[in-house]
């Protein structure tokens, strides 16, 4: 219990960027693992189900200095900065369905339709979308690293977190009159029903029940609205384990390995419907901006 | 080998039919299918050929994992069909080396080498032992199994079956197939039965 809590705290330290540390990683790198090993080594219930007390309260205590703010502060300025081949910045050319520039509120109104590329986007999605076209950057460059590492964050990353940074607080509102996105909509549900592979898993396998854990993982049940804002509400993450900022489609991706199917491609309509069906599912409850995870 | 081939033919053949009225306005599952065939890539051990649904998998997930009687009878007395026994006829192997199988959440991501032995999951979805108290809650608690259940013969081929494969007494459980597809060998799956079943073991203490 002491070991556990001091791990926690450790790794609670280093991400608020002190030196402190239970292992012996180099303190100076933020992105060490941290507390991962002490939560998976705990040998009782009650010491993980107290681990998780604590965890919540200290992610209440972080609110405040979150370390997704690091993350945030880079995106605010690569959003601003021009950049790419065609030199101009997303400020003054990336519509996130907002106008033009515009970030407050975007992020709580994602996936939605886009006409001019004819597809339905989640926001990161959507980004991306502007990098390529706005800015000419590659998307096969993009997506070659789409996702952060204890050793490097991709500017998409950074630039997520900073949108979505402005709709703490706000309401879901997927446009789910559109029939565009309707469509993703069920399409996404469909998706999350359908059981293949190996161990004949879907989504709906670990996330159709309420109160199921794999472990001592709690399992949002993404049916109901009250299930669907938890697996919603905190994306992006800062995940302890690791020490890493990561997206919801990160989220997404991590999950269809643990379901044992082949990787969904990144910025894809996979995920733009998986996305449509989750996000829309919690449609009027708040989102609580960028996250901590365990 | 042999039976490796059979079993991808059949993945794939109802993979193909389901694809087939795709875009039928409305049919949400086949384009389902579509997305996940055009959006999906190999990575690691995880081919793509996993997409594709086995007959069982096409029949639970076209009825919403509630086919009519008449076909989940049908469906388990198939699965039923294709148990291996152990080569020695006992069902119940070493509760120790069950407890380490029932562990070990390994096996079939795109990150395990698939060069390296398959684990059980068991605890990602059980309560077993009372020692482990982090398990998961998404199938029933295991706790007492041989106790409540004693060690019959028939007991132990239940186990032993449903262990081997789930879907012979329930034709759309949300239980893996472990000696069906693969993950687990007939000599674990024995080890596993001593974990529920040995009054030994500190699952019926
Ligand atoms: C084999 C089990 C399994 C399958 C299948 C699975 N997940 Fe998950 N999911 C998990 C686990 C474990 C977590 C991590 C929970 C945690 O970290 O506390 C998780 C987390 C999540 C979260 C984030 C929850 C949060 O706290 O914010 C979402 C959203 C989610 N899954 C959605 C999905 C979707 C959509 C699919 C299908 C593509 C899926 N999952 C398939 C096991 C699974
Ligand atoms: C992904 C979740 C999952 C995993 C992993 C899993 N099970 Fe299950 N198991 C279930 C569910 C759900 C049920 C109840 C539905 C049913 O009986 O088909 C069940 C039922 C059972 C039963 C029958 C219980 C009874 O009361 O008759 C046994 C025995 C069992 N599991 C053993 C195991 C063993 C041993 C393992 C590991 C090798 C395992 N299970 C892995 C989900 C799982």
């Amino acid at each position: 219990m002491k070991r556990l809590i001091a791990g926690m705290l450790g790794g609670l330290l280093v991400m608020g960027g002190a030196a402190a540390q239970t292992d012996k990683k180099p303190a100076s790198k933020p992105a060490a693992k941290p507390a991962a090993q002490a939560v998976q080594a705990a040998p009782a219930a009650e010491v993980k189900d107290a681990a998780t007390l604590e965890f919540e309260k200290f992610r209440a205590e972080m609110e405040d200095s979150n370390p997704a703010e690091l993350f945030e502060m880079k995106g605010e300025e690569q959003w601003k900065a021009k950049r790419g081949p065609k030199n101009v910045s997303l400020a003054e050319s990336c519509d996130l369905g907002k106008g033009v520039g515009q970030v407050a509120g975007a992020y709580v109104i994602h996936p939605r339709y886009y006409a001019d590329a004819n597809a339905v986007m989640d926001l990161e999605r959507r980004v991306v979308w502007c990098m390529v076209e706005k800015q000419g950057f590659k998307f096969d460059d993009i997506a070659k690293k789409p996702f952060a590492d204890s050793n490097s964050t991709p500017d998409i990353t950074n630039l997520v977190t900073y949108v979505a940074t402005h709709s703490k607080n706000m309401k879901i509102a997927v446009p789910l009159d559109d029939p565009k996105v309707r469509d993703a909509f069920e399409t996404g549900k469909a998706m999350a029903a359908y059981r293949a592979g190996p161990y004949d898993f879907s989504c709906n396998t670990c996330h159709s029940g309420d109160g199921k854990r794999i472990r001592m993982q709690q399992l949002p049940n993404i049916s109901t609205p009250e299930g669907a804002i938890k697996g919603v509400q905190g994306w992006p993450g800062y995940r302890m384990t690791g020490g890493v900022m990561l997206t919801h489609q990160w989220r997404m991706t991590d999950c269809f390995r643990q379901q044992r199917f082949p990787q969904p491609k990144y910025a894809s309509d996979a995920i733009a419907n998986l996305l449509t069906y989750m996000i829309g599912t919690a449609n009027g409850l708040e989102y609580k901006g960028p996250g901590i995870k365990r | 080998m042999t039976k490796k081939i059979i079993l991808l033919a059949a993945m794939t053949a109802p993979f193909m039919i389901a694809a087939q009225p795709a875009n039928a306005e409305g049919d949400y599952s086949a384009k389902a299918i579509e997305v996940f065939k055009k959006d999906f890539q190999p990575r690691g051990q995880a081919s793509i050929d996993r997409l594709a649904e086995d007959g069982l998998q096409a029949i639970c997930n076209r009825t919403g994992n509630n086919p009519s009687p008449q076909s989940a009878k049908q469906l388990e007395a198939d699965q039923m069909s294709s148990i291996k026994h152990p080569a020695d006829g006992k069902l119940m192997g070493d509760w120790k080396e069950g407890e380490k199988l029932a562990q070990s959440g390994r096996g079939f991501t795109w990150t395990d080498d698939p060069g390296l032995p398959v684990g059980g999951n068991c605890y990602n979805c059980h309560q077993i032992s009372p020692k482990e108290t982090s398990y998961g809650t998404i199938g029933p608690s295991l706790y007492q199994f041989g106790k409540l259940r004693g060690t019959s013969e028939e007991i132990q081929k239940y186990t032993y079956n449903k262990i081997f494969n789930a879907k012979s007494y329930n034709a759309c459980s949300e239980m893996p197939r472990f000696g069906h597809v693969g993950a687990l060998k007939p000599e674990q799956i024995k080890h596993l039965v001593a974990l529920l079943l040995d009054p030994e073991s500190p699952v019926n203490k």
